[in-house]
């Protein structure tokens, strides 16, 4: 770990302006992911920003009808929340899914949504790899790639994004809000928020340096049934190797997204147009231009099961 | 006192408190946290500083020049020792790699700087800074598979050749041919490597973690070049170990090194990420199994062709070891490959050789009652062997392995099993159920022990075995407490220390019954010493309830011991006949039943069961706590535990514990242990074998025969993720 200066924040719009202020500055909230980066040298922040006593860890009610999740909102609440058990039951699914109690206790909303890859790797600093260090290439390519992308990814880099909350919430249509030094606001969806690795697979989000999450949005309940299978090696506190989350109507119609299988939360509006026709007919609309290695193709039969195994438990 | 012959009735009989279910002495020092680990003896040494490693950055080569200056200049670092500033040090013959000194790169993440910091942030900071130029071997190998393939016409010595294996297979009316893999695995021990190191003039020592304080302690002998009497080891409480601290390791080198530079003490532990590639692991195989057997079920040939991993000089994990001696069959050809590879060093873990190798073994048993349309427990009887089959004329000290099945069958209700494989369906699930065989020798070491009877009339035990989290205090207590008629809690055990009688420590699963052995035999040069005292015969002392009896007379051992403690050192020796005229082992067999997601292939361990045949049960609750261990470890093996190996870079690739995934509590079942009642003389005088190691072998089979009798799906490549069966569950609709 380098060593770095730390401040605490007073307002998010204070917070955006010290990491404006500050080259190589990073927020840090549940410090869950990134602490741990820093230990390894993966993440050199010169400068920490503390955002824990920004108050934004309340869960409100929308006019819309939805839910704004304050960004500090840790992930044992917000799963545990009434209200989003009730009418979020994938994001909730999801949640506990996701790493262990003692980690979702400290895990924040935003913290979750930038967490980075698991690509072993990348937390390797005597191997090559464009996400840590751009242009010095990519140890994964040929090698152990089991659990990378098989959808997304580019010469450059074949990460997965790791969160499995991010799935629900691309299933949910979540929308993030931020504020920026200047104290200009915007709300990006979530569809639109994590970027495919291209060239620059160090450039994870559109979030500019300076730019500070604030909340995350839901739009209204989506009725239905609500569904997050996830599939791993073991039973409990392991990344995913294929996630499905799904939102299934009674007709038959509904949304889907898939984890573990690409660099961001994997979903396509029209192959949900599918969904009447079975699971194989929408992953291979999901799939449509997948590179898998060797190591990893399993992964479009195995998302194609566990579609499978959700709608045959949708149709009960 | 040497053991010369089968034990007979003896004061260890009484079983008052032996064999007892007692818990562990140490638990509530474990329970609380004041139980000091390695890293945490704060108190031990003045101004320690600390020390952190860096490990080489490629698997194979040279390293060209290092630049510490930048390192150097970094806050808080006091020094820093580069492998460059001396040779290679010396090792002894149990390290397979070197640990530190010279050019010369055998393996990726060997120990190449330490520095030494104020702080631990300091010190890792600074490590990051040196800068390593390396030149890379081009020629290195790290590929086992394609190495064994090449290398599989080469003469190699078989382990066993009796009889003409190769013709009575031929001959044999029914055949198995099949190939099975089993992967590197790590210990992946919840506590890292950890020592302190201090020296005083040319004595050193160590607070530190390890399964075998005196082999130890010859090791640092020979790496720094002085008298072993200039060492001491201090190892009380070690966080596990499984066969990752059975030897020096760099930890203690590098500690050591650095404080000589300091001066000061200097602790250091090997960061997680460090130690799946620094340290050992249990070697990768590959096992060709040849079974030729008779249309009622009889094996008449039996042929077992294991492939491994090692550096130069290792055997890497012998999967052939346990087909030696578990079935009966006339011909045998038996053959390990240990092959050089140059990943890091492969080395023992628990049941070396046995694990991997009935990991095969098992899977084939089953593949071949399946062929002759057996019921597998009804198969294993068959082929049960009372003699070794290697030299007929050794029997079995004792073996009830027929009785293990038999017993287990009848309490997991084997007879209403699924039988055919791939048909009983709960839901989503498809339901298997699976059987397997353990064996696993039982030696026994030389064990020494002092006790003294202290004036307060409280009974002290000083010996240098260790307790590695497996109930050593515990069962050492059962014996002195038994041995001279005290209660438990009067009992005060001392392990670990290197200025103790030397024991026999704790590895190959002889622990226990060794270092008991040496207790008993100190007990009994302390009863005599009473006795003298006395001017009585020995034999005619009862020792009970903290006296001693004789003759219608008592004294408190308080009063004996009132001018002064009374103590009295012995060891134990194991005579020849033990290994020589018999052969001593442990047997066990292992029941499985298993949850397969018809749909996704997921897996779910529902019920295990294990019978076990070791001989006396100490205390049946840390006997118990072993097997279980053992067995969340054989579905660890079996389901998801595997290094996974950059055949490029030549390393383990997942080394940390988030990569390399162990079971956690929502993959572990209900577990059901039981020990058959018995006792083998010819082991020792408390006629005890052990059962730590006995635990893990053949439960990974019984779970992989579960897996195909749920699915109708045969992997012989383990671990058995879903991935490798995906394509043969049932059709999706
Ligand atoms: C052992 C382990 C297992 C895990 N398993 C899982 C799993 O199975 N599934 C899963 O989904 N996750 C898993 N996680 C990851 C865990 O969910 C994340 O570490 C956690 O959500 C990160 O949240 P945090 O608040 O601690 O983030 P931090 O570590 O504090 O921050 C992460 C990043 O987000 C930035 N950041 C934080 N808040 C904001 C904000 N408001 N605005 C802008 N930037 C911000 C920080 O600068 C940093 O770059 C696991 C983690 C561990 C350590
Ligand atoms: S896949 Fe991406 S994260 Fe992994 S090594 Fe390649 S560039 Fe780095």
């Amino acid at each position: 770990m380098r060593a770095f200066s730390y401040e605490r924040a007073g307002s998010p719009q204070e917070a955006a302006a010290a990491a404006a202020a500050h080259e190589g500055a990073q927020f840090i909230a549940g410090g869950t992911n990134l602490l741990d980066l820093m230990k390894l040298e993966i993440e050199t922040p010169s400068h920490l920003i503390d955002v824990n006593g920004l108050g934004l860890d309340t869960i409100e009610a929308t006019a819309e009808g939805g839910l704004r999740i304050g960004a500090l909102v840790r992930n044992t609440d917000l799963a545990a929340d009434q209200r989003v058990r009730r009418d979020y039951g994938v994001l909730s699914r999801a949640l506990v899914a996701g790493a262990s109690g003692q980690l979702r206790n400290k895990a924040t909303t935003g913290g979750n949504l930038l967490q980075r890859t698991r690509c072993p790797y990348f937390y390797d600093t005597n191997m090559s790899c464009n996400k840590r260090e751009p242009g010095s290439g990519c140890a994964a390519q040929g090698g152990y790639s089991r659990q990378l992308a098989v959808i997304g990814g580019s010469e450059a880099c074949i990460a997965t994004h790791p969160s499995d909350m991010a799935i629900a919430m691309r299933v949910l249509d979540a929308v993030v809000e931020t504020v920026n030094a200047e104290g200009d606001t915007r709300a990006i969806p979530l569809a639109d928020f994590h970027l495919l690795p291209g060239d620059t697979p160090h450039i994870e989000t559109v979030l500019a340096p300076d730019e500070f999450i604030t909340a995350v949005v839901l739009p209204r309940p989506l009725g239905g049934q609500h569904f997050y299978h996830k599939v791993r090696d073991r039973a409990s506190y392991a990344f995913a190797l294929v996630s499905v989350a799904a939102v299934i109507q009674p007709d038959g119609s509904g949304r889907i997204a898939l984890g573990g299988v690409a660099p961001k939360p994997w979903r396509n509006e029209a192959a949900e147009a599918a969904m009447p026709n079975g699971a194989r007919a929408v992953i291979s609309r999901l799939f449509e231009g997948a590179t898998p290695t060797e190591d990893n193709e399993f992964k479009v039969t195995l998302a194609e099961r566990t579609l499978a195994a959700v709608l045959a438990e949708a149709r009960g | 006192m040497r053991f010369d012959s089968p034990a007979e009735q003896n004061v260890s009989d009484r079983m008052k408190v032996l064999g007892q279910p007692l818990r562990r002495i140490d638990g509530p020092l474990k329970t609380t946290g004041m139980a000091p680990y390695a890293y945490e003896r704060h108190g031990v040494a003045k101004d320690q500083l600390v020390g952190y490693p860096l490990g080489s950055a490629i698997a194979k080569g040279r390293i060209v020049s290092m630049d510490i200056n930048e390192a150097q200049a970094s806050p808080g670092v006091v020094g820093i020792v580069t492998t460059l500033e001396m040779e290679r040090l010396p090792k002894v013959d149990w390290n397979v790699a070197y640990l530190f000194g010279g050019r010369e790169i055998q393996h990726y993440h060997q120990a190449i700087a330490v520095v030494v910091a104020n702080s631990f942030e300091e010190a890792r900071a600074a490590a990051a800074l040196i800068r390593v130029e390396y030149e890379e071997d081009q020629d290195a190998t790290y590929d086992l598979a394609a190495v064994r393939q090449e290398r599989l016409s080469d003469d190699v010595e078989p382990i066993d050749n009796i009889g003409d294996f190769e013709s009575a297979y031929a001959s044999a009316e029914v055949t198995l041919d099949a190939t099975y893999t089993t992967p590197g695995q790590c210990h992946a021990q919840m506590e890292p490597h950890a020592t302190i190191a201090q020296w005083d003039g040319d004595h050193l020592t160590l607070w530190t973690s390890n399964q075998m304080i005196e082999w130890s302690r010859q090791a640092l002998a020979t790496t720094f070049d002085l008298p072993a009497e200039n060492f001491r080891l201090d190892s009380p409480y070690i966080g596990g170990g499984f066969g990752v601290k059975l030897f020096l390791r760099a930890d203690a080198v590098m500690a050591a090194l650095a404080a000589r530079k300091v001066g000061r003490a200097v602790k250091l532990a090997l960061p997680r990420p460090m130690s799946a590639n620094n340290t050992t692991h249990r070697g990768l195989t590959i096992q060709r199994i040849r079974i030729g057997a008779s249309q009622e079920g009889k094996i008449t040939a039996i042929g077992h062709d294991n492939a491994t991993n090692t550096l130069p000089g290792g055997d890497g994990e012998n999967g052939a070891r346990a087909t030696r001696r578990f079935y009966a069959g006339e011909n045998r050809l038996l053959i390990n490959r240990a092959l050089e590879i140059h990943l890091p060093e492969s080395n023992a873990m628990r049941a070396p050789g046995e694990t991997a190798g009935l990991m095969a073994l098992e899977i084939a048993m089953d593949e071949m009652a399946e062929k002759l349309g057996m019921d597998p427990v009804e198969f294993r009887i068959i082929n049960d062997t009372q003699v070794d089959p290697s030299h007929p004329e050794r029997q079995f000290s004792e073996r009830h392995f027929i009785e293990c099945l038999q017993r287990g069958a009848e309490v997991f209700n084997w007879a209403s099993r699924n039988k055919a494989p791939g048909s009983r369906r709960e839901g989503a699930w498809l339901i298997g159920h699976g059987v397997a065989g353990a064996y696993r020798d039982a030696p026994a070491e030389t064990s020494g022990a002092r006790v003294s009877v202290r004036p307060d009339g409280s009974i002290r035990v000083e010996t240098d075995m260790t307790d590695i989290g497996t109930g050593s205090y515990t069962i050492i207590a059962q014996t002195a407490a038994e041995m001279m008629g005290v209660s438990l809690e009067v009992v005060n055990v001392d392990l670990g220390d290197s200025r103790h009688p030397v024991s026999a420590g704790s590895g190959g699963q002889w622990g226990a019954a060794s270092s008991t052995a040496g207790v008993y035999a100190a007990c009994l040069a302390l009863r005599k010493k009473i006795a003298e005292r006395l001017a009585v015969d020995p034999e005619a002392l009862e020792f009970s309830e903290g006296y001693v009896r004789y003759n219608d007379q008592q004294t408190a051992l308080s009063e004996l011991a009132s001018a002064g403690s009374i103590t009295a050192e012995d060891s134990i020796e194991f005579g020849d006949f033990r290994s020589e005229e018999y052969q001593l082992a442990t047997f066990g067999a292992h029941f499985v039943e298993v949850a397969v997601h018809a749909t996704t292939g997921e897996i779910r361990v529902r019920r295990m069961l294990a019978v076990c045949d070791a001989g006396r049960i100490l205390n049946p609750m840390t006997a118990r706590s072993q097997v279980i261990g053992a067995m969340t470890m054989g579905v660890g093996a079996a389901l998801m535990e595997s290094l996974a190996v950059d055949t490029r870079h030549g390393f383990f690739v997942n080394h940390d514990l988030a990569g390399y995934e162990v079971p956690v509590h929502a993959d572990i079942p209900a577990q059901q242990v039981i020990f058959l009642e018995g006792e083998d003389p010819y082991s020792t005088p408390l006629k005890a074998k052990g059962v730590g190691e006995l635990g893990i072998c053949g439960v990974s089979a019984a779970v992989a025969n579960a897996v195909y009798n749920a699915t109708g799906a045969r992997v012989r490549d383990y671990p058995i993720t879903l991935d490798k069966f995906l394509d043969r569950l049932p059709e999706i609709a």
